[in-house]
């Protein structure tokens, strides 16, 4: 009886306390939202804990590290060419562009080149990744405004362009294609043309969500003048990519730092906006899809014939040395800093993602804002959660 | 009618109907817009599997549902948590009442008809408020208060908007404003009866605008919005218990459909050059029978604007919200009210 009495008089004392910590959190100093690792918005699992006043952000803070995989320490201990394996899982929505600066450190310390046909087909698996990535992206983004017809577009589109990736590699999201000192494999008979096929699938695709998104007022009203970044901020951040470009900074390193890659070769522009709000970042990535599709489009009409792998031995021991190389990825800059004692692994791989520096801007930027802004900002910033935790 | 029924048998007849009038047209318009309309503006087919072209769909969600754990929250208050979603279908099924389907197929003729729908929708806000707070969850509670705001921002455009109606039909009673529908002339020309969408096009607009926020349906539906709040006040429910909550939404979707129907398109009448083709009066016995389907006709066409609307846009943040009910909807809606009764004094 006795234990009963007790048991229930615990679980009263228990209530009262769980109460007065609400109130306290209701009240006293704004109420701790746990926005993830669990949540619809997240891509994943990346935390954000924020106070509230009301609905408006006071604190923000991104807890990340929730999928760290190890990838950095689990590279030392693979041989170069497994390597790839690894780092593809880094952005698993432009796969491919995560192979691409590794495999050139590595050719930069083995001195070798890739033969042009195998360049020119690096570049156009770069540039289809990042179609392929930043599609997805515009119709995320409508989910997360809570338009959800997008989304749907997105990924049947998506498909044509992961069809022609899968059809040249054998791998539609993790393509694994890559060798140091070329490629696996030449492109199948008719690849060009059903590629030039899907870019405008692609293209009718940028239309449509110009119109149906981006066009739309209520998109209008819910990023413009929201999540403004001005160039100094985003630039002391350590924003790339087109996080940057919205800031109205002319920097790409696609144009900015040739390394192996033939972006010379070709017409093409690198888009801008002075604005650096979610609407900026969102439609300068609309503008980048189609510049891609120009970019393949030629890229596919200049490719010069030829053997797509130099001379490289059959056991790859890459020579003592050091080796710096940055691409732009659909994400933003980048890059991997390999250094090699001479072994068949290499000794160290310092990988630099995107998104974890892109994330790094959210405690400035987030507070003051509303809790639904929150959630267009993380949008419109895009981050990749494999990006985040490598 | 010449039979004379006991108050428990015409009682028991009205509840029956009441069910099929809530649940029937609900059933069907969620198959027909959020299953299949939605699949295919998203390029997709929706359910297949379950009957032909998956017709029988909702029959197997509402299975799923009810085999669902009955989950309550540990710190919930479970009285209120319990009682929630019932007020919110309440408010469903006090609204059908006052909703005319035929010269004598209606549940009430109330006097006041169009005042007290107006009145009990509101009743959904108090079930939604304790749904926010009885689940003991931030989400929850934040999508609560959402809601409260936004209904009761939304309640005075569409009164004002339905005031108009009253204006020019001059009178509360939804029977009443069929009539007035029925019998009246666009200068002089009566073949098609006076349907008010077309001289209160103003106050259908902003109607319709009203409804899709009292539905809280994108681009209103900040209360639940999956992206930031999780699905706010619905965050904590599951199995029956959600399955009321969704029975709530839709058919009260179909209700204010109904509604706007009535006040707007006509209600159960059709256009008078068509009874005259037959050389019945538009207000026959036969529309007894008839009226229901002209009703679910009208009532599929409005639902399918609500439901366009929430495929395809965007939603607002909470204070553009208020600010578009306030500054913009509401200052119309008086302008439209001026107006109307300018021209109802002239002519």
């Amino acid at each position: 009886m006795t234990a009963i009495s007790d048991r229930r008089q615990m679980a009263y004392i228990a209530n009262q306390a769980a109460d007065a910590r609400v109130n306290l959190e209701l009240e006293a100093e704004g109420m701790t939202l746990n926005i993830g690792p669990q949540h619809p918005a997240t891509h994943g699992t990346l935390r954000i804990v924020v106070r509230l006043d009301g609905e408006q952000v006071i604190e923000a803070d991104p807890v990340m590290g929730y999928m760290h995989r190890g990838y950095e320490k689990l590279a030392e201990v693979r041989t170069y060419p497994q390597v790839t394996t690894l780092v593809n899982r880094i952005d698993w929505l432009g796969s491919f562009a995560n192979e691409v600066p590794f495999i050139l450190a590595c050719e930069r310390l083995m001195g070798i080149e890739a033969p042009p046909r195998a360049q020119w087909i690096r570049t156009i698996f770069h540039e289809l990744g990042r179609i392929a990535n930043v599609t997805l992206f515009l119709g995320d983004l409508g989910v997360q405004l809570g338009a959800i017809t997008p989304v749907f577009l997105a990924f049947r589109d998506r498909e044509y362009v992961l069809n022609q990736i899968e059809a040249a590699t054998g791998g539609r999201f993790h393509p694994n294609f890559d060798r140091i000192g070329g490629l696996k494999d030449d492109l199948p008979a008719g690849w060009i043309a059903e590629t030039k096929a899907s870019l405008d699938k692609i293209r009718e695709f940028c239309n449509t969500l110009e119109d149906l998104l981006m066009g739309n007022e209520i998109f209008q009203s819910r990023t413009r003048g929201v999540g403004v970044i001005p160039a100094d901020v985003g630039l002391a951040y350590g924003l790339t990519g087109a996080n940057i470009r919205a800031s109205g900074v002319d920097w790409d390193l696609r144009r900015d730092e040739p390394v192996g890659l033939p972006y010379d070769q070709v017409d093409w522009k690198v888009w801008t906006h002075p604005d650096g709000d979610s609407f900026a970042r969102c439609w300068l990535r609309l503008q980048e899809v189609r510049e891609s599709c120009n970019i393949v489009e030629q890229l596919l009409d200049t490719i010069p014939s030829g053997p797509i792998m130099a001379k490289v031995p059959r056991i790859i021991k890459v020579p003592e040395g050091e080796a710096y190389v940055a691409t732009e990825n659909p994400l933003g800059m980048m890059s991997y800093y390999v250094v090699s004692q001479g072994e068949l692994e290499p000794f160290r791989v310092k990988i630099r993602s995107a998104s974890f520096s892109n994330m790094s801007i959210t405690p400035w930027l987030l507070k003051g804002v509303y809790v639904p802004d929150v959630i267009t900002i993380l949008a419109s910033l895009y981050f990749i959660l494999g990006d985040i935790d490598r | 009618m010449s039979v004379e029924l006991a108050y428990w048998q015409s009682t028991s007849i009205r509840l029956v109907f009441a069910l099929v009038a809530v649940l029937i047209p609900a059933g069907g318009a969620v198959y027909l817009y959020l299953f299949k309309m939605m699949s295919f503006m998203q390029s997709r087919l929706g359910p297949m599997e379950a009957g032909p072209y998956g017709s029988m769909q909702l029959l197997a969600e509402v299975g799923k549902w009810l085999q669902k754990e009955d989950i309550f929250p540990r710190k919930a208050d479970k009285l209120v948590f319990a009682l929630a979603p019932y007020v919110v279908l309440l408010s469903t099924f006090l609204l059908v009442l006052v909703v005319p389907f035929g010269p004598d197929a209606y549940f009430v003729d109330l006097d006041v008809g169009v005042f007290f729908a107006l009145a009990v929708s509101s009743v959904s806000v108090l079930g939604i408020l304790m749904a926010g707070w009885g689940s003991a969850n931030k989400y929850s509670l934040l999508g609560g208060l959402r809601a409260a705001g936004q209904l009761i921002a939304y309640e005075l455009p569409m009164v004002l908007a339905v005031v108009g109606v009253v204006i020019q039909a001059g009178t509360l009673s939804m029977q009443g404003i069929v009539s007035a529908q029925a019998e009246g002339e666009i200068f002089g020309f009566g073949g098609l009866g006076n349907p008010f969408i077309i001289t209160q096009f103003v106050g259908f607009a902003i109607f319709m605008i009203a409804v899709q926020a009292e539905l809280s349906m994108t681009p209103f539906d900040m209360p639940i919005a999956e992206s930031e709040l999780v699905t706010g006040y619905l965050t904590e429910y599951s199995g029956m218990r959600f399955l009321l909550f969704f029975i709530g939404e839709f058919a009260t979707a179909n209700i204010f459909a109904f509604f706007a129907s009535v006040l707007f398109l006509g209600g159960w009448t059709v256009p008078p050059f068509i009874t005259d083709i037959f050389g019945i009066e538009y207000d026959d016995a036969i529309f007894n029978v008839l009226g229901p389907i002209v009703m679910l006709t009208k009532m599929l066409l409005v639902t399918f604007l609500v439901y366009w609307a929430r495929f395809s846009y965007p939603r607002f943040r909470e204070d553009q919200l208020q600010r578009f009910a306030w500054k913009i909807l509401i200052p119309i809606s008086l302008v439209n009210i001026f107006v109307t009764g300018v021209l109802k004094v002239v002519f």
